[in-house]
């Protein structure tokens, strides 16, 4: 089955892992083919295995792995029995890599045009008259701002985005056979992503190079994928043409991956009474530098859920933190039940404190991996209502029933918990103190995508159970959608529109949130043409 | 007491020779007055002999047993070098994990009074201070442990440093714990592993350090048995090629690496752990 158009053949690939002293399968009997002119997609959630393959692709295993089985066919050599000299003539040569951090992968102390050209100059390929021109081409095709300039910046010089699309120039500088992208757009905003992605998207297209295209978010492969493979565990779970998998899935997991992310909450009347929580003409800045909220107001009321959305930088965990009394404010004031609340967290009475609790972003890291969950959870309960040990391991029981954990839990450490176990003990802990308002500060985003759909489920549950309020701090739009009854939209420390969900969600928008909205990925192939296509008309229109 | 025979039992052995070492230079110590041949400072036969049957090792400048000399010195040297260690220990971790946690002017403070008496070379300064208090065992090692433990405060409050910006740590500030609740239960556990491995290394210059300064006739006085005072005491037998002053030297060393060999074992495990 040699056809000649055929790049690279893996086959029945096995990658073990080092772990406690012994080699675990991490990859289990692989097959993949490329052929040229195609962009294959590979998704699946953390742990399936994916970045680890496409490594393989280029004959190299990360430290503390190896390659234990199969072979890696590119173009008619077995890169399992490649020397090290022939590896380095194929890797970033014919081989390109984009890993999901540029702002990690480039080098601080050197302009993106001298890192641009070194591989080509390692393998003589161009004099550097010649590298310039091209660089400035491909900086133009990926539509970079200032193409001719942008070479002779610092890494820190330029914006995410931009750094991400000079990686990919990057790759692309010895005209590879092939680029693995891993994960390029995750670290990025949506509306950064979107640029990216149409950049990818055009690059690959006037090229004659294949692509692997490794991703955890089905609709962002949609968009560029011949072909998807769907992995879990280390193995293919189904492949097959994009289309046709988008379409029709044969298994229930890839129809779990495409369901997840739907998910809308009923719309539930505004109440007009008293708010819960009403934040008025905030103000605040960080000890130097220039405010990084403007004149900020919202309300929350009982029982319900209001999201704060922006991108980064655009001061929705700063509004986190003062009300939670980490930054205090320098105008305005944060009211809760109609009394003010102190801006200085020392200067708030326990019991006030109780009333709110906060989850937060990274699990891993906002439980102490030296406590067991007992010890976890226990502690607000001791400390908010100085219970007797025998009352505290009665409470844990029933919040870990709340949080759908088995009683089995309470001796375990953070380390023997899955991110979206340790999710649910944050949960639980905020649960422990009774409180009236959760601040939920992006709790879903280091989660996978059908994890973080149980979490929200289950916070949609516990709301109404117990009658909570929450603010949900998030730059998701699905999240919003799923969880939301009041949106608050932010840009650059100011509000730009708020109101109830389907108010902010139907049109017009304003200027902004038409940005946002129009930028979330959706799961058609045809819709970042689409979205491109109407924006270009709009710019021509003005 | 099951997970500690099987730590053991995977120890690497350059580990297993130092807790050996260990172990029996604390039976020594323990055992002092039943090991001991000869009373501590009690003058048994000539000056310098070399060993023979009755004096194994010989005996030291003024004609005490070398060997009763060293299981004595085992004693002093040991337990006023682990006081010495604790004492820097209790003071500079627990300073330095409250400067991390509160910051401000505290630790401004703190850090302040730490840099002005790390400014002095150490010896030196103990030196001065040594001169002018005098020198009784208690203050000795006040005096050492005190200005020891700006480096250990040092130390911990970096630790603490990273541990303070964790999301736990935000957790039980925002529940409206006290600044003692979270040094004690949120911080110490995530820094213990570390302050640990740091004590080991202590030990070792604590002990070179009260071993210089009896050396240089400041730390432990005559007629206590003490290594460091030994070597200096028996330092002219060298003159006469004498090798004397070369046993108390050769157990300094011996314990020094013995630690240094465990202490290594104990930082390479929890690396492991952390990876």
């Amino acid at each position: 089955m040699m056809n000649k158009d055929r790049l690279l053949t893996i086959s029945n690939l096995q990658i073990e892992g080092r772990q406690d002293e012994q080699w675990k399968p991490i990859v289990r009997g692989v097959d993949v083919h490329l052929n040229r002119g195609q962009v294959l997609g590979i998704i699946g959630e953390s742990g399936a295995g994916k970045s680890t393959i496409g490594l393989a692709a280029m004959g190299y295993a990360r430290e503390g792995c190896r390659i234990s089985g199969g072979t890696i066919n590119f173009l008619g050599q077995d890169l399992r029995k490649a020397s090290e000299r022939e590896l380095e003539n194929i890797r970033g040569f014919k081989i390109a890599y984009v890993a999901q951090s540029a702002a990690a992968s480039f080098n601080p102390s050197h302009k993106l045009m001298t890192q641009f050209a070194e591989i080509p100059l390692e393998h003589k390929m161009m004099s550097m008259a010649e590298i310039r021109q091209k660089a400035v081409g491909l900086y133009t095709r990926l539509f970079l701002p200032d193409p001719e300039g942008i070479g002779f910046r610092y890494p820190h010089q330029v914006s995410g985005g931009q750094l991400q699309r000079a990686m990919v120039a990057m790759a692309m500088a010895c005209d590879p056979e092939i680029i693995i992208f891993d994960e390029p757009t995750t670290a990025l905003d949506v509306t950064t992503q979107i640029e990216v992605l149409s950049a990818i998207k055009e690059v690959i297209s006037r090229s004659n190079c294949a692509a692997i295209y490794i991703t955890h978010d089905l609709a962002v492969v949609a968009q560029l994928a011949d072909r998807i493979m769907v992995l879990k565990n280390g193995q293919l779970v189904e492949e097959g043409q994009a289309r046709t998998i988008l379409a029709e899935p044969k298994e229930k997991y890839t129809a779990d991956l495409l369901a997840v992310r739907r998910q809308v909450k009923e719309i539930r009347p505004a109440i007009k009474e008293e708010p819960l929580l009403k934040v008025e003409n905030i103000t605040a800045a960080y000890k130097t530098g220039l405010p990084v909220l403007h004149n900020v107001s919202f309300d929350v009321h009982r029982g319900r859920t209001v999201a704060v959305v922006g991108e980064s930088g655009s001061g929705k965990t700063s509004v986190a933190r003062v009300i939670t009394g980490f930054l205090p404010q320098t105008e305005g004031m944060v009211y809760f039940d109609g009394l003010a609340m102190s801006p200085f967290l020392k200067r708030r009475d326990k019991d006030r404190l109780r009333k709110w609790q906060m989850i937060f972003q990274m699990p891993d890291v906002a439980v102490n991996p030296r406590h067991k969950v007992k010890e976890i959870i226990g502690r607000p309960i001791s400390f908010y209502y100085g219970s007797g040990k025998k009352e505290i391991r009665k409470r844990v029981d029933e919040l870990l029933d709340m949080i759908e954990l088995d009683p089995s839990y309470v001796d375990r450490y953070p380390s023997e918990l899955s991110g979206g176990e340790k999710q649910r003990v944050c949960i639980a802990r905020a649960l422990a103190a009774n409180p009236e308002l959760i601040i939920c500060d992006e709790v879903t985003s280091a989660l996978d995508q059908l994890v973080a759909e149980e979490i929200l489920k289950l916070l949609q549950r516990l709301q109404d159970e117990l009658k909570m309020s929450y603010l949900f701090i998030t730059h998701d739009l699905a999240t919003v959608k799923a969880i939301a009854d009041d949106v608050v939209v932010m840009y650059q420390g100011r509000v730009v529109e708020q109101g109830a969900r389907q108010e902010v969600f139907t049109p017009p928008h304003h200027e902004y949130t038409e940005l946002l909205l129009s930028s979330v990925p959706e799961m058609d192939p045809d819709w970042l043409d689409h979205v491109l296509e109407q924006r270009k008309k709009k710019e021509k229109n003005v | 007491m099951k997970n500690l025979i099987k730590l053991l039992k995977t120890s690497p052995i350059s580990a297993r020779f130092g807790l050996i070492v260990i172990t029996l230079s604390l039976i020594v110590a323990l055992l002092a007055p039943l090991l001991a041949p000869y009373g501590e400072s009690e003058i048994v036969a000539q000056v310098w002999l070399s060993s023979s049957h009755d004096h194994p090792l010989g005996t030291d400048q003024l004609g005490r047993d070398m060997v009763s000399r060293l299981i004595y010195g085992a004693r002093n040297s040991i337990a006023i070098a682990f006081l010495t260690t604790m004492i820097a220990f209790g003071v500079g971790a627990i300073l330095g994990l409250i400067a991390a946690t509160t910051g401000g002017w505290l630790d401004n403070l703190l850090s302040r009074i730490v840099d002005i008496f790390m400014a002095f070379p150490t010896l030196i300064l103990a030196l001065m201070i040594l001169s002018i208090l005098g020198t009784s065992i208690p203050v000795l090692i006040v005096v050492v442990a005190l200005l020891d433990s700006t480096r250990v405060f040092r130390l911990a409050r970096a630790l603490a440093m990273d541990i303070a910006i964790m999301e736990f740590v935000d957790a039980a500030r925002l529940r409206g714990e006290k600044t003692f609740y979270i040094v004690r239960r949120e911080i110490l556990p995530n820094a213990l592993p570390a302050l640990i491995a740091e004590f080991g290394l202590r030990f070792c210059f604590i002990f070179l350090f009260i071993s210089s300064l009896s050396f240089l006739g400041l730390g432990i006085q005559p007629p206590t048995a003490d290594w460091g005072s030994m070597v200096r005491e028996n330092s002219g037998a060298i003159n006469f090629g004498i090798i004397a002053p070369l046993y108390p030297a050769g157990t300094i060393a011996l314990i020094t690496v013995s630690i240094n060999l465990v202490v290594d074992w104990f930082l390479q495990r929890s690396a492991q752990i952390r990876a």
